[in-house]
């Protein structure tokens, strides 16, 4: 014992939140109580006053703050292999603990892309070694990311891959969406697909409408995600695939996988953190930090996903987290890259529709939690005895102002900047150890 | 003389949106004069003089460069033109490097011309000198909004209650966009005429009246401006051929005449004749094209002069 380091000690002691507002996403339930961790996980949960404690346990006071499984997203561009420059594995995974987040799906279009198993033994154990939440790789749908070929579903979901997709490109080619499809159901494995139809957003730049008409910005209609979804649904019922829709912007797609649902397709669905707290109208002045695929929609669309959230026809939320450079961004508008960070300012962003009484913590909560985690096959996103304790302590009030030189990815592209939110994470424990806290002041 | 005009409150000139009517006004005021200074032997005045002017222009044009350099050196300011389109973006050097390189050269007025919707307004905030958008992508063209405009009041007298008709490529022009802004502005009734592949979306919330029939768009005009149909988009992206598109909305004698008796024609060039327009009505009496040519000089000329006013040590 005298050996141990003290990261090591930490690892070993036995932690109690005491006292705290305890948010279980998973029944709903929503209470005072006390949270005991030890070896990896939760080992008691004490609704009501605070229990006696032994020696040797630190003491973690909850008072005044919701304790809540960790967050699981289930889109995050992590920059390894190939776009360090970007972010790091360290760094994406330090503002991923920050923002109470405890496991990441990472996208595979890297460069080289995650379409080998090989890149997942890679990414495991640069993980193991440099990030401090879960990392877990989406396997490339297809070889190079080039939509011809599919890639090794069955080797890859050994090797550690939790879904299949092609990251920010859409898979263009019907025929082989349906081969995909078919092929995975054999392995129940999860198709993700990004729902943009490249030939329909042509060149378009932000949400077709007046707003980008007024700015001379060719527009994305809200059909190149309809259209593609569409497809998706139809070959995901005929099929038998388990379909997940990664990410959508327009209140026809709701209905699309509204009824999608009713009629017992396998089908979920994601939508951005993006598009449930921003509009079009924030582009404002060419304001590339807002260009994001798919784009901010018009108010009407926005208040439309957080209807669909609340009703639970959307399943999950995502950071959709993309750390660009600043030379990707500092550009007209049109040339500028897609993509907005996102996974530090997440949860803080989400909150809005809980101040606003749009939904409810529980049911927001179980959108970046329970539900994701469910989809991927982890045994995280609840509160119960056994899980593990991959767990955030969050300040659910905490006014603060967002500063794009404070968040801790490397790229500084964040949309939210300068914006007042309100709640903020204290604590984050990943596996029963603190991977981050806040600093007091 | 040009003391007494009201004075431009702004430091750049990047698009119509934003100004006022008493701003355009003072700048086709101001634009007047010029004409005037124009038509004489001595055509220079001293206004500029010791300034230095870059044209920088991202995508080709002769016209239009050739209108600001002609204005600069009328104003006594010392021309410089920069096509970029051929140099170094192609070296990978990006539009902020570019500025930043020929900012340092210490120039007072950059005129741009960029590719992309934004891209003059990005320019501008990181140079710290006056810039004129002499045309970003399909957002706005204001030296062009502002020369017709000029030009609509020299020969109508008033640009308050006339309709003014904008036919063509609605969906990729910069100008229709600041002639919308800028005619509502001083009171025009606005109509825009095109087929629905070339009309932006929620454009009817910009204050026009959209017609997809050029004959009933035309009925009673008083002014019917011509816009350019690019080549590349004439052949089945947007429209199916030259021949179909000319046939629906290209201008003949038949279709001007449903407009009023004493209609004008307008067209910010280059023409496509035979395709937007007919050489039988470009060429008539009723088309006010060269004189687009003529008066876009002098708009430019006080729209520099303007700017000039608020130039350090000016």
């Amino acid at each position: 014992m005298a050996a141990l380091t003290g990261t090591d000690m930490a690892e070993a002691t036995d932690i109690a939140i005491l006292d705290a507002r305890l948010v279980d996403p998973a029944t709903g339930r929503d209470g005072r109580g006390s949270v005991l961790i030890r070896d990896r996980a939760i080992t008691d949960i004490v609704w009501g006053a605070a229990p006696a404690l032994g020696e040797g346990t630190r003491r973690v006071d909850g008072r005044d703050l919701v304790l809540a499984p960790g967050l699981v997203d289930l889109r995050a561009f992590l920059g390894e292999p190939g776009a360090e420059f970007r972010e790091t594995l360290g760094s994406g995974s330090q503002a991923a603990a920050a923002g109470g987040v405890t496991t990441i799906v990472c996208r595979p279009d890297t460069d080289p892309p995650i379409d080998d198993p090989a890149i997942i033994d890679f990414i495991k154990r640069r993980a193991r070694d440099k990030a401090v939440v879960n990392v877990l790789p989406c396997a490339a749908l297809t070889k190079g990311i080039l939509g011809k070929e599919i890639t090794e579903f069955g080797l890859l979901l050994e090797a550690g891959a939790v879904a299949f997709g092609d990251g920010a490109k859409a898979v263009r080619n019907p025929q082989l969406m349906r081969r995909a499809m078919i092929y995975a159901r054999d392995f129940d494995a999860l198709i993700m697909n990004h729902v943009e139809d490249p030939d329909l957003r042509g060149s378009g730049v932000m949400n077709e409408g007046e707003f980008a008409s007024r700015k001379g910005l060719p527009g994305i209609p809200t059909e190149a995600e309809t259209v593609m979804l569409e497809r998706d649904i139809r070959l995901a019922r005929a099929t038998g695939a388990r379909y997940h829709a990664a990410m959508i912007s327009c209140a026809e797609s709701v209905d699309l996988v509204r009824r999608a649902k009713a009629n017992g397709v396998r089908i979920t669905c994601g939508v951005s953190i993006n598009n449930l707290t921003l509009n079009e109208n924030d582009v404002g002045e060419y304001r590339t930090f807002c260009k994001v695929s798919p784009p901010l929609r018009h108010e009407d669309e926005r208040l439309a996903m957080i209807a669909a959230l609340a009703e639970g026809v959307i399943d999950v939320v995502v950071s959709d987290h993309d750390p660009q450079d600043v030379e990707t961004k500092r550009q007209p508008f049109a040339e500028a890259a897609d993509g907005a960070l996102g996974i530090e300012t997440l949860l803080p962003a989400a909150l809005r529709m809980v101040h606003a009484g749009q939904i409810g913590l529980p049911a927001l909560l179980a959108a970046l939690s329970t539900r994701p985690a469910g989809l991927i096959g982890l045994s995280c996103g609840r509160l119960a005895v056994g899980a593990p304790a991959d767990l955030m302590l969050l300040d659910p009030d905490a006014p603060h102002v967002v500063d794009k030189r404070l968040l801790k990815s490397r790229a500084k592209n964040s949309p939210f900047d300068e914006a007042r939110l309100e709640g903020l994470v204290q604590m984050t424990l990943v596996a029963g150890r603190v991977v981050y806290e806040a600093q007091r002041g | 003389m040009t003391s007494q005009a009201p004075l431009y409150p702004h430091r750049h000139l990047l698009g119509i949106e934003g100004l006022s009517h008493l701003d355009i006004e003072a700048l086709l005021d101001r634009a007047e004069s010029y004409v005037a200074l124009s038509r004489q032997v001595e055509k220079k005045t001293a206004t500029l003089r010791g300034r230095t002017q870059i044209n920088l222009f991202f995508e080709p044009s002769t016209r239009t460069q050739a209108s600001f350099e002609l204005a600069g050196k009328r104003l006594g300011a010392d021309v410089m033109n920069m096509s970029v389109a051929s140099s170094s973006v192609k070296k990978g050097e990006t539009l902020i490097d570019t500025a930043a390189t020929l900012y340092a050269m210490r120039p007072d007025i950059l005129v741009v011309r960029h590719h992309a919707a934004g891209a003059v307004n990005l320019l501008a905030r990181k140079v710290g000198c006056s810039v004129v958008n002499a045309g970003d992508g399909a957002h706005e063209h204001p030296t062009q909004a502002l020369l017709d405009a000029l030009t609509i009041r020299r020969n109508k007298g008033r640009i308050m209650g006339l309709t003014v008709a904008i036919c063509g490529d609605i969906l990729h022009s910069r100008v229709a966009r600041s002639n919308i802004i800028l005619l509502n502005a001083l009171g025009a009734k606005v109509r825009l005429i095109a087929p629905s592949t070339l009309l932006p979306a929620g454009i009817e919330r910009m204050g026009v009246s959209v017609f997809t029939d050029m004959k009933k768009g035309l009925q009673g005009a008083d002014i019917v401006m011509m816009l350019r149909l690019q080549l590349e988009r004439m052949h089945g992206a947007f429209v199916p051929s030259s021949k179909e598109y000319f046939r629906y909305y290209g201008l003949d004698r038949a279709k001007l005449d449903l407009a009023a008796d004493d209609a004008l024609v307008m067209h910010p060039g280059p023409m496509n004749r035979g395709v937007e327009i007919s050489s039988e009505v470009a060429d008539s009496a009723q088309s006010l094209i060269r004189e687009q040519v003529e008066i876009g000089v002098a708009v430019r000329m006080a729209v520099l002069d303007a700017l000039s006013q608020h130039l350090p040590n000016g």
